[in-house]
């Protein structure tokens, strides 16, 4: 409901970067003076971002304590593993309703609708909710009510009491969302796009219809959060707090737990997409939202740094390729964008789009692929390595600029496995990227030829036509809602 | 499924800070901390600089806030000032140019070519095609040469090369803010590009950049139901003030507005008098001041604009506005209330705490909890402004199966319990707690930070309103809450609007079927 008070905003977004200058050195007087090179760029003041404490219990789980004092808050967490992509497809959503109905049920001594009134009138705050990977619990209060807070969300995580109505509330929840699915044409095209790439019943897409989150009981939120409770889990705690009176309580809560169950091994297989060119027809739009989808990578592909530098050279800036040809230079789009995508534990996506009115969908989307297929045509320079690198390495900074985000960070690499130095070595990775490196990367990862393009959009409004893309038979995508047979009727009413 | 190529960058920070403002209180960081912390400055133009010294890391954020938004767009001009926006990230005589001194002669061209053609384009009677035709091309071709001398996004490369992280900008029909984050050795840097481009812009591709707007325009408002709606809803509630009107622009507006026009805004409106800028981060006021005075005096002097004279109209019919499509069914409505300069703007801060805010608000409780005919139920105000009187807003989601009639129905029940009693003291008491807790979570924040101080030096002329707002909620009463809604939340000063849902039509069923 955001967009109802949303502003509009300039500016953003991506985009790459022959500079014209380069290409093209007409007839051009005596170079214009460049006033912002002669002003000094002081040394930066010195900082080292201030690391949490890490506490690992024998029983394998994992404390953080962040001590920050500017504020009088405490707030915390705890990250669990296991998430949507673990549950079963028949009942697709669960971990979704039960991120849910988890909190909103309350604990065995106090309900949900009590939590609400006690945390509410403290300004605090208790929450549930889930991932693909993971589901977690966190709090956060002022100073003077920590002790109580922490208290209380210990007891949801210990002795949760889901309950029935909580649960159809949740249901209810998901279900106006699967109603609604077909109402925003930037929604659809990322799920369906998303689909493309993964297959649409891959753990990583599949949605939850009606008749799966019907199918989820009481029963089922119980053995799910039994199970996961009992893996690595995670607990960071952040804010104004004495270290070792936290550490204590910390470990009275949790060092009494059984040895942690290692999770077992995914074997999920990714083929990426089918290339080719589907169509999803929505009558009420005037723009047409373009997806480019192929499979990506993961975060320990030692190529990422490259890839992460190729990436701002396609789309990561104002002066990234396809926003300066795109969007500056055709006024084609006001979005437009593209990376190859790495996640933490599984591939990615490769993944660009552009937003452009229909008569210009087949300009806009040639545009689009001509910058794709270019990074394997069109040589990189020494000009754009230098820039994208100016771009992600003077902004590095921004990553750990507050303490809160350098806990997060350490959460993030402890839950996937990766070295604490991560970010450390993967600057300096980025740092020792050169041209032969984006060529490189470009000619092994970058293939035109497996990418699926989805075009969402005004069929009649479109012309030219889809078919000028040349792309092979258009393939018709059928989003209709499967409805379950009390809905359906009642939708025929209206 | 984390998606790590979001397009555009939506921030909220403003609209988020002005929700929960109201106050302060905390000893670690009340008005005093900031008194010490705090410097500000108003140079001989006008021009009001904040500085905030907050050295956690050395990093600073910026916020320049002008007071002039699209409701100040001249009649005819819709968009301007969302369209000028755009314009500033193009560069300035001095950057994004081959040779200003001969781009300056081909924009000059280009504006000549447009407005020959957009004489013969609005001709009511005897318009020639092929003339037309004619004077598109020769537009063209002025362009053309004219991008021959531009070196393309110079401006923002420049930034993000130096490490400018969510830079951005937003046109509110209020005002129009620019913004980022940069480490702090850059901070001179800044304030030359930022100073720069408030004095010295160029109307460099601006034809260009006015077709990447309608494409804004197309993905927020005409291809989203919602934005359509919202559209037709301030466009009915409002009959005088500029509230009323499309803030992006209606179609046939912002595609004609030009870059005289656009240059004709900057000079009345990007004045010293109307511009505050505020800096908060590792910054040192006693070192900085005389660099940044020095910049940013190099903008015009110039008159504060004048304030304008509209006055919405005491609304006195009730007013409805139904759309009919293949969308899900919506809800929502607004009842006019003054600006935020009112005595009873805490007041109405109160009444949105305590019906909206989480799992313990009225709407919540009534229409998602107990009655379960709603995934969502707020209200929320000001909208869509604050300057001017806005409106008391109220929308529902409803949950499939039920219609916008039940969401009025519901809505307007507990309207009508906070005319008929008193809220309770928990309630109040929870409104006061958790205002004060908003604001301080508020402050760890640079960008957040700077850009209220930025807005509550130009909307009070002093940044400290934003502490002692506190005293004003702390005195809001029972007896206020349920006097504002008795004069306010009465049908003659309404308007509602929905969204029913359609059946398809029989050709769309057969293309939308299974393949």
């Amino acid at each position: 409901m955001k967009s109802l008070l949303m502003k509009h905003f300039s500016g953003i977004v991506l985009a790459g970067a022959i500079f014209v200058a380069l290409l093209a050195p007409i007839t051009l007087p005596a170079q214009q003076a460049k006033p912002w090179e002669q002003i000094p760029t002081p040394k930066l003041h010195d900082f080292k971002p201030h690391q949490p404490q890490r506490i690992e219990l024998k029983n394998g789980i994992v404390l953080f304590l962040q001590e920050d004092h500017e504020l009088p808050f405490v707030s915390g967490s705890v990250s669990i593993p296991g998430g949507a992509r673990e549950e079963d497809a028949a009942k697709a959503g669960l971990v979704s309703l039960y991120g849910q109905a988890w909190r909103t049920s309350g604990t065995v001594k106090l309900s949900g609708d009590a939590l609400d009134d006690l945390l509410e009138a403290k300004a605090a705050h208790i929450e549930t909710g889930g991932d693909v990977d993971s589901t977690a619990l966190s709090w956060d209060s002022l100073k003077g009510d920590a002790d109580q807070v922490f208290a209380l969300a210990m007891e949801l995580l210990f002795h949760p009491q889901f309950n029935a109505e909580k649960l159809q509330l949740a249901q209810q929840q998901v279900a106006t969302e699967i109603m609604r699915r077909n109402d925003d044409e930037s929604d659809i095209a990322s799920r369906e796009s998303a689909k493309l790439v993964y297959g649409a019943n891959s753990p990583y897409t599949r949605q939850p219809e009606f008749a799966t989150i019907g199918a989820v009981t009481v029963d089922d939120l119980k053995t799910w959060h039994d199970h996961t409770i009992s893996g690595k889990l995670i607990v960071s705690i952040s804010g104004d707090f004495d270290p070792a009176a936290m550490e204590a309580k910390l470990r009275a809560a949790f060092e009494g737990l059984p040895q942690v169950k290692a999770a077992p091994p995914r074997h999920d297989t990714f083929a990426g997409p089918k290339p080719g060119l589907s169509f999803i027809d929505k009558e009420d739009v005037n723009q047409s939202n373009v997806q480019i989808v192929g499979l990506g990578t993961d975060r320990h592909n030692p190529d990422v740094p490259a890839l992460a530098v190729m990436n701002e050279i396609l789309g990561g800036s104002f002066a990234s390729r396809m926003f300066q040809k795109v969007r500056t230079e055709l006024g084609l789009a006001y979005a437009v964008g593209g990376s190859y995508g790495y996640a933490w534990d599984y591939p990615g996506e490769f993944h660009a789009l552009v937003l452009t009115k229909s008569a210009t969908t087949v300009d806009a989307t040639k545009a689009a692929l001509d910058q794709i297929a270019g990074l394997t045509t069109r040589p990189f320079t020494d000009e754009e390595l230098a820039r994208a690198k100016d771009n992600i390495l003077n902004s590095f900074l921004f990553r750990y600029d507050t303490r809160e985000k350098v806990l997060a960070e350490r959460v993030r690499l402890e839950f996937y496995g990766y070295p604490p130095d991560y970010l450390e070595s993967y600057k300096a990775a980025l740092e020792k990227v050169s041209v032969a490196d984006l060529n490189r990367v470009a000619a092994k990862y970058i293939h035109p030829d497996k990418l699926a393009i989805l075009v969402v959009g005004n069929g009649p409004e479109i012309k030219p036509g889809l078919d000028e893309l040349k792309l092979g038979p258009v393939q018709t995508v059928d989003i209709t809602i499967p409805m379950p047979k009390q809905q359906a009727t009642s939708e025929q009413k209206q | 499924m984390q998606r790590n190529n979001s397009p555009w960058i939506y921030i909220g920070v403003l609209a988020l800070m002005l929700a929960a403002i109201a106050l302060a209180g905390a000893r670690a960081q009340d008005l005093n901390s900031f008194e010490q912390r705090i410097t500000t400055k108003v140079l001989p133009n006008g021009l009001t600089l904040v500085i905030c010294e907050r050295p956690e890391a050395p990093v600073f954020s910026y916020s320049t806030f002008i007071d002039a938004g699209d409701v100040n767009d001249p009649s005819g001009e819709s968009g301007l000032a969302h369209m000028f926006e755009h314009l500033a990230f193009k560069g300035t005589s001095q950057i994004g140019t081959k040779d200003y001194a001969a781009e300056k002669i081909a924009l000059a061209k280009v504006e000549a070519a447009n407005d020959a053609y957009e004489a013969e384009y609005l001709k009511a009677v005897g318009r020639d095609e092929a003339k037309l035709a004619e004077l598109k091309k020769a537009f063209k071709d002025a362009e053309t040469e004219a991008h021959k001398f531009v070196i393309p996004n110079q401006f923002t490369d420049v930034a993000e090369r130096n490490g400018a992280e969510g830079l951005n900008a937003e046109t509110a029909l209020d005002e129009t803010i620019y913004f980022w984050s940069m480490p702090e050795n850059r901070l001179e840097l800044w304030a030359w590009l930022e100073s720069g481009r408030l004095a010295d812009v160029v109307p460099r591709e601006f034809y260009k950049e006015r077709d990447v707007v309608i494409e804004e325009r197309r993905m927020r408002t005409d291809s989203n139901p919602i934005g359509r709606l919202v559209e037709q809803f301030l466009a009915t509630a409002y009959v005088a003030h500029n509230y009323g009107r499309s803030s992006i622009g209606w179609p046939s507006e912002v595609s004609q507005i030009n870059a005289t026009e656009a240059m004709e805004f900057h000079k009345k409106y990007y004045v010293g008098a109307n511009i505050v800028v505020a800096v908060v981060g590792d910054v040192k006021a006693s070192d900085a001041l005389p660099m940044l005075e020095k910049y940013f005096s190099k903008i015009p002097a110039g008159p504060k604009p004048e304030e304008m004279t509209t006055i919405e109209p005491k609304q006195f019919a009730e007013k409805t506005v139904a759309i009919r499509e293949q969308t899900q069914p919506f809800y929502l409505e607004g009842y006019h209330r003054p600006d935020y300069r009112s005595p009873d703007a805490e007041v109405y801060d109160a009444i949105t705490d305590i019906m909206s805010n989480g799992r313990v608000s009225r709407l919540y409780r009534s229409l998602v909890r107990d009655q379960q005919i709603a995934a969502e139920a707020e209200g929320f105000s000001p909208f869509p402004g604050d300057k001017y009187p806005g409106l008391f807003a109220f929308y529902a989601v409803p949950l499939p199966g039920h219609t916008p009639a039940e969401m009025r129905d519901a809505i307007h029940k507990e309207i009508d319990k906070l005319k008929t009693a008193d809220v309770s003291d928990e309630e109040l008491a929870m409104y006061k707690t958790r205002t004060r807790a908003d604001l301080l979570r508020g402050l760890a924040d640079n960008q957040g930070l700077a850009n209220s101080l930025a807005q509550y030096q130009t909307r009070y002329g002093d940044w400290r309103e934003l502490f002692l707002q506190l005293d004003k909620v702390d005195k809001v009463t029972k007896a206020d809450i349920r006097r504002v809604a008795n004069e306010v939340f009465v049908p003659s000063n309404r308007t509602e609007s929905w969204i029913e849902t359609e059946a398809p039509t029989a050709a769309a069923q057969k293309d939308g079927g299974a393949q």
